[in-house]
């Protein structure tokens, strides 16, 4: 396989050594099947060991590689170099996030997000096990499965021009996670979800511009789930006007 | 230096299918205990994400119990415990409709029941599936489940370098914070093990990076036995060049494995008649370690195609049709679509046999117990044993169900008879684990070696003695190599200094405990006069139940691993010959 050689311009900052984040380039030769993290990876096992980034599957489902490449949040494992080259490829850590080093950033504050969204199954009452299984129709299941394709990769949030501005909305991929088990027909839980997933200003401002469902690298169109939570709570606004006696 | 020494009352080390499934059995034994998860990623991250094909499991009428035993034995050519194995299944129903209650997506038939399919080795369809994403499916249930248990703990991206041992129980464990480069230490009255296999210590595998052994290498540096090590599973197909796995769900929706010349082979070696549709336990549903070795037989043969990563046969999926391929194998093609740049739908995929799966593993009973008290293990880090010489596929996603709620369960129960966890003796093991993380790894100074070379060399050995087919003296190079490279590895350059994510040091600590792992892998074949199941010698190539029909546990000592033998039970199934 023939090999040419492309420039990685990659961001580098180690806290204790640097103030600011500084850029390091590296010429890599490459075949014509490697991906941005083969790339990195050559880096780190031959030329510069203390490179760090998160990868593991390599196979664009485990969430762990996300990285802004020339500017647009991508699984660093699921693009092409030659799909680049000649021209150079600037790496960088994820936007919108604080940086911890390198390419790494701080994704702690997603974990408690996914937490407040409730996303496991709350039902009125639970049927014992050995009655079996919930029924639930190809059609019900089809409601929210693509909800459920979420990988965490988090270049939802890197797009996000609302979490941009202020790290504290719950973002895409969680209000997509929680409004899953909305849509699911063996939870009666959406009540409990109501106030975190509608009550943030975060989805007020969020426009219909769906860069998140842009960069979504699963099809999850988180975008669509924030509508859809708009118009509920609107809805639900418009009944506890009408009907202040008959809401949750 | 001195450490905090946090305090809980079970710690699950790996949060993957095994390692969240125990967690939360120990969360729903008691609310007043508490369970830290520590993982060196976050658990979303952990490599059951990977798994496709289904977990099997008893749930239709036309089934039962002693034919998912029996598939199960036949299938392990006989070194499984049947014991164990009869536990297995018997709960496996229970754990999937759990599964489906914490909310898995799983594939639905028309009347809202469970979908199940065909597995290789399974001589009837009892595979739950959700789409060819089960694995995945499984572990973001598992994870989000997990989330509203406030007495799980989690610790995440901590790297576990030593079990801590005192007067003859596991009482704690040193972790690497990956965010601060601290050593922290966890005391707790039990610890159950659930990081996964080791596929990483061979060049060409479907695992993940992560999965580097860490788990089995801590039993055995505390000194428990590793079972059975020498069985390695080869999946027949996984992508040229990189080892992404092509699911076992494409050929049991039908499709076909075809050589060079355009024709289905495995005909050629007993597993015919050929069918248009799938035959259960039949050519492309017979069980992998054969199919793995057909491969290699057709490769010999010349009937293989030769591209730039070497020979590969066609999985062909063409005839299948876009509508049951987008339904059932969305996976596959986003997979094939995206790695190898052709659709499967139009044209058949490159595939060929690449490690995957570890049938070995620490040394358990049926409770997830191992010899050390205290100590519990799951998953494929455990060796209970049900997967014998060869593992039949979908049965490792319910293992992971089945034992770590076992092993979680038994764990918990153990910890809270024995009231407040002491730390006081942990201080000095503790102070002993940081000298050695520092002078070996943390302030080395100096060292030659490159980290990727030696991991590199181990890999292509392990390969080249301990692969489809392995010999005495292929073997025995090996032993010799890993030896070397032992030695090699004391003398590591480590460039990275800086105590925020350093992921150079956790590589070399991976590298430490993949060493050992190889070792036992090796060590076990050499001694395995006889083929049997993924262990295959061309020196020795039948089985020998006279002499073999017993588990290898290797034990660690200064110069390698020592080799003792136990006893297979059997219960009602006498070992004939496998035969598909």
């Amino acid at each position: 396989m023939s090999e040419r050689t492309i420039t990685l311009d990659v961001t580098r900052y180690r806290p204790h050594q640097e103030a600011v984040p500084t850029v390091q380039s590296y010429a890599i030769p490459f075949p014509d099947d490697w991906v941005v993290l083969d790339a990195l990876n050559h880096i780190k096992d031959q030329v510069d060991g203390s490179l760090s980034y998160r990868w593991s599957c390599r196979m664009g489902v485990c969430g762990s590689c996300g990285m802004m490449v020339n500017g647009e949040p991508k699984l660093s494992c699921a693009v092409f170099l030659r799909d680049y080259f000649p021209r150079a490829i600037r790496v960088e850590p994820l936007s919108n996030f604080p940086v911890i080093r390198d390419l790494v950033i701080d994704m702690s504050g997603f974990l408690d997000k996914l937490k407040s969204v409730k996303p496991w199954i709350i039902r009125e009452q639970e049927k014992p096990l050995s009655e079996g299984e919930y029924l639930q129709s190809p059609r019900e299941l089809d409601a929210y499965q693509h909800f459920s394709q979420c990988i965490n990769c988090m270049l939802c949030y890197a797009a996000c021009p609302v979490f941009g501005l202020d790290s504290g909305f719950v973002g895409p991929a969680a209000i997509a996670l929680g409004y899953r088990y909305n849509l699911d027909s063996r939870d009666h839980g959406t009540a409990e979800r109501r106030e975190v997933l509608g009550d943030h200003e975060g989805i007020w401002q969020c426009t219909f511009v769906g860069e998140c469902s842009v960069v979504c690298p699963k099809h999850v169109d988180p975008a669509a789930a924030i509508q859809r939570v708009k118009v509920d709570t609107a809805k639900d606004w418009i009944l506890s006007l009408v009907m202040p006696w008959g809401q949750r | 230096m001195s450490h905090e020494i946090s305090e809980h009352d079970v710690i699950v080390i790996g949060a993957g299918g095994a390692g969240l499934r125990a967690a939360i059995a120990a969360a729903e034994l008691s609310p007043k205990l508490s369970i830290a998860v520590v993982s060196k990623v976050y658990p979303m991250r952990s490599h059951t994400v990977s798994a496709e094909g289904g977990a099997a499991a008893v749930t239709r009428e036309y089934d039962n119990l002693d034919a998912h035993a029996r598939d199960t034995i036949f299938g392990a050519d006989f070194l499984a415990d049947q014991d164990a194995v009869e536990a297995f299944v018997a709960e496996a129903p229970h754990e999937l409709i759990q599964l489906e209650h914490w909310g898995c997506p799983w594939s639905r038939d028309a009347d809202g029941r469970i979908s199940v399919r065909s597995f290789g080795g399974m001589s009837v369809k009892r595979t739950l599936f959700a789409a060819d994403k089960t694995g995945f499916h499984m572990l973001h249930a598992l994870f989000q489940t997990s989330l509203k248990y406030d007495h799980i703990v989690r610790y995440d991206e901590c790297f576990v370098t030593s079990l801590l041992v005192e007067d003859g129980r596991a009482r704690g464990i040193t972790n690497v914070n990956l965010y601060t480069g601290e050593v922290m230490v966890l005391a707790a009255n039990a610890i159950v093990l659930c990081t996964g296999g080791g596929g990483r210590v061979f060049p060409f595998t479907t695992n993940a990076a992560i999965k580097t052994g860490d788990g089995m290498a801590l039993a055995y540096r505390a000194g428990v036995p590793l079972k059975d090590m020498e069985f390695v599973q080869y999946h027949p197909t996984g992508l040229p060049g990189t080892g992404i796995l092509i699911t076992e769900a494409s050929r049991s929706e039908g499709g076909w494995l075809k050589n060079k010349d355009g024709h289905r082979y495995l005909q050629d070696y007993g597993l015919g008649p050929p069918t248009d549709t799938p035959t259960q336990r039949k050519m492309e549903l017979g069980p992998r370690d054969i199919l793995s070795r057909c491969h290699m037989q057709e490769y010999q043969k010349g009937h293989t195609f030769e591209g730039p990563h070497g020979h590969y046969v066609h999985l062909d999926l063409r005839h299948l049709g876009q509508e049951l391929i987008d339904r059932k194998l969305p996976f596959v093609r986003e997979l094939v679509r995206n790695y190898v740049g052709i659709d499967p739908v139009y044209e058949p995929i490159p595939v060929r046999p690449v490690v995957h799966y570890m049938m070995g593993g620490v040394h358990t009973d049926m409770d997830g117990k191992t010899p050390l008290e205290g100590l519990y293990a799951a998953g494929e880090t455990a060796c209970v044993s049900i997967n014998g010489a060869n593992r039949l596929g979908s049965n490792s996603l319910t293992e992971c169900l089945v034992f770590g709620a076992r092993a979680g369960r038994n764990a918990a129960e153990y910890a809270s008879g024995m009231g407040t966890p002491t730390s006081n003796p942990l201080a000095a093991l503790a102070r002993d684990e940081q000298h050695r993380l520092d002078s070996q790894f943390f302030k080395k100074e100096g060292g030659s070696e490159r980290i990727a070379a030696i991991r590199t060399e181990m890999q292509h050995a392990m390969e080249e003695g301990a692969g489809i087919y392995r010999d005495a003296s292929s073997m025995g190079a090996t032993c010799e190599k890993l030896r070397e490279l032992r030695e090699r590895f004391s003398r590591i350059r480590l460039e990275d200094s800086s105590e925020v994510f350093n992921t150079e040091r956790i590589s070399a600590l991976e590298l430490d405990f993949m060493l050992d792992v190889a070792d036992t892998i090796a060590n076990g074949a050499l001694l395995r006069k006889e083929s049997r199941g993924s262990h295959t010698r061309t020196d020795f190539p039948s089985r020998d139940d006279e002499n073999f029909l017993k588990h290898t546990l290797a034990y660690r000592t200064d110069e390698g691993p020592r080799l003792d033998y136990a006893p297979v039970k059997i219960t009602r199934w006498q070992p004939e010959e496998r035969k598909y």
